[in-house]
Formats: structure tokens, sequence, C-alpha cells
């Protein structure tokens, strides 16, 4: 079971080249209808490089190349069954597009629990860069074992 | 899209909302594909029964994804300086996501004019499941 042993912990460096098509899928599996995130002509024209990788497709792309099921239940302790997602934030000093190669790296902050250990949460948190060393943005996610 | 002016808005301006189809088996297939969350909660209604819930639940973060979109239909996305949101209920099939934003706060911030809005994502009973704040940088 998690503790706060934990706090410190390196969850790894990943890296995720940002695909143009991947961006599509996700435009249209969250129903996204502004051309600038499907339209490269539109994209453009916004005065993008390339589609933008939009607000929350950041922390899909965190999960590229890692085994989350094993981060999970390896190296937290948690039952896959009884997590849930408790709290999510991003803060953004640049934006990623198609094409770009982004590295995250990853970190357990915060290790507590809550109702007298009944609740347990992990918070990590991921430093985004682009491929030019650009610090795109902060991920922090909170996961909690009911 | 015609910009808001910091000087314009007032704290308790309300975002013009966002309302979403009804949450389906094939939005939560969609979202698991394109987001490369696999995890069988959503996915597999055995594995979700298992776990103790009545059927496969919506991914929390389909929802922040519509907030993104509500914060980016209203300004491009560059002005975006910050998105966070706790999860507060589970969004069932069937569900209505309803997306709403209103200006709590007008400051300045490293050189520029920000409004601060309490975000949340509701469903069509008017029952909260995500609620938060996004930082927006306006001119």
């Amino acid at each position: 079971m998690a503790d706060k042993s934990l706090i410190g912990c390196s969850l790894g460096v990943t890296t995720a080249l940002v695909e143009t098509g991947r961006l599509r899928f996700f435009a249209k599996a969250i129903g996204e209808t502004d051309p600038v995130y499907t339209d490269e002509a539109a994209a453009e024209a916004a005065g993008y490089p390339s589609l933008p990788v939009p607000p929350s497709f950041l922390m899909c792309l965190e999960a590229e190349g890692r085994d989350s099921d094993h981060i999970v239940e390896g190296i937290f302790g948690f039952d896959l069954g009884r997590i849930l997602h408790a709290e999510q934030g991003f803060t953004y000093h640049g934006m990623a597009f198609a094409g770009d190669v982004l590295t995250f790296d990853t970190r357990v902050v915060d290790v507590y629990e809550k109702k007298g250990g009944a609740l347990t949460f992990v918070v990590q948190e991921t430093r985004v860069s682009n491929q030019d060393g650009r610090h795109i943005a902060d991920i922090r996610s909170s996961l909690v074992q009911r | 899209m015609s910009l808001p002016r910091f000087n314009d808005l007032q704290v308790g301006f309300e975002l013009p909302p966002l309302v979403l189809p009804a949450v389906n088996r094939t939005t939560l297939a969609l979202y698991a594909g394109a987001s490369g969350d696999h995890n069988q909660v959503h996915i597999d209604l055995d594995f979700a029964r298992k776990a103790r819930q009545p059927d496969v639940f919506a991914h929390g973060m389909l929802s922040v994804a519509y907030l993104g979109r509500l914060l980016t239909a209203w300004v491009p996305q560059t002005s975006v300086r910050s998105l966070s949101v706790r999860f507060t209920g589970i969004t069932q099939l069937g569900h209505i996501p309803t997306c709403s934003g209103r200006v709590i706060e007008k400051f300045e911030a490293d050189g520029e004019t920000r409004v601060r809005l309490a975000i949340r994502c509701g469903n069509q009973y008017g029952d909260e499941k995500l609620i938060g704040e996004a930082v927006v940088a306006i001119a």
C-alpha cells in the first residue's frame, strides 16, 4: 500500500511524438468541431505551426510509453478496480503541436490518507517539455483508492 | 471568434455553456481509443460489475476535455494559463455532460491581465461531476 516513502519517487521519463491522426481521433472522441483542431489549413490560418494539442490531451501523451497498470498496482500497491481519479490540473507555459516530440518527467509529490485510512491518495507531477527544451506545461494528477 | 475584453468583463460573467450529447458506449469506446486510457472499468461491463459498479462509466478525463472545449470555444487556446478540477461524481451512461464557467476574479500576473473562472461539469439532473478553476489571459 502506498505510503509517504513514495514521495519523491521518480516514475520515469518518457517521450511521445504528437501525431496528426491521433489529434484528429481525439477531436472526434470529444466532439470537437472547431476546425483549428482537425484541419491544418485552419490551424495555420489561426497562427499555429500545425494542429494544436488540446488542453487535456497532454495527459494522454504522458501515459504513452508507461505501464500505468504496473505503476498503479506494482508501485502504488493499489487495486485497479478500487481506484478513482481524484484531481487533475494543468499549468500551461506554452503550446504543443503535431510533429512535436514531448518529454514527460514524472514523480510522486504527495501521499496522504483521509477518513481514517479508508482513502489513500497519491499525487504525481509531470514536467512537460518539447524537442527544443521549452517548458510546455506542468501536469498534476491525484489518484485515490477507496 | 469575438474576443472578450478585460475591461468589459465583470466578475460574475457567465461563459456560454457547453451541453454535450448523452454519454453512450460508443462515446466511451472512442475516448478509450483516442486517449489511450484503456482502464477496463470504462470498457468492459463484466469488469465494472466485479468492481462493484452497476455498469461501465465515463472517463473523468473525458469531462476535463469537455471543460477544455468550454474554454477554447471562448478564447484562443494560447490564452489558457491553467485548468484544474476535482472529480466529485461519476458520469454514468445516459448522462448529458453540461459545462459552465463564471468569472470569479480579475487580476494581473506576469505582466498580463487575467481572469480566474470557476468551472463545473454536471449532468442533466443538476448533479455536479467536476468542479474546478481555470485562469485565462485576456487583453
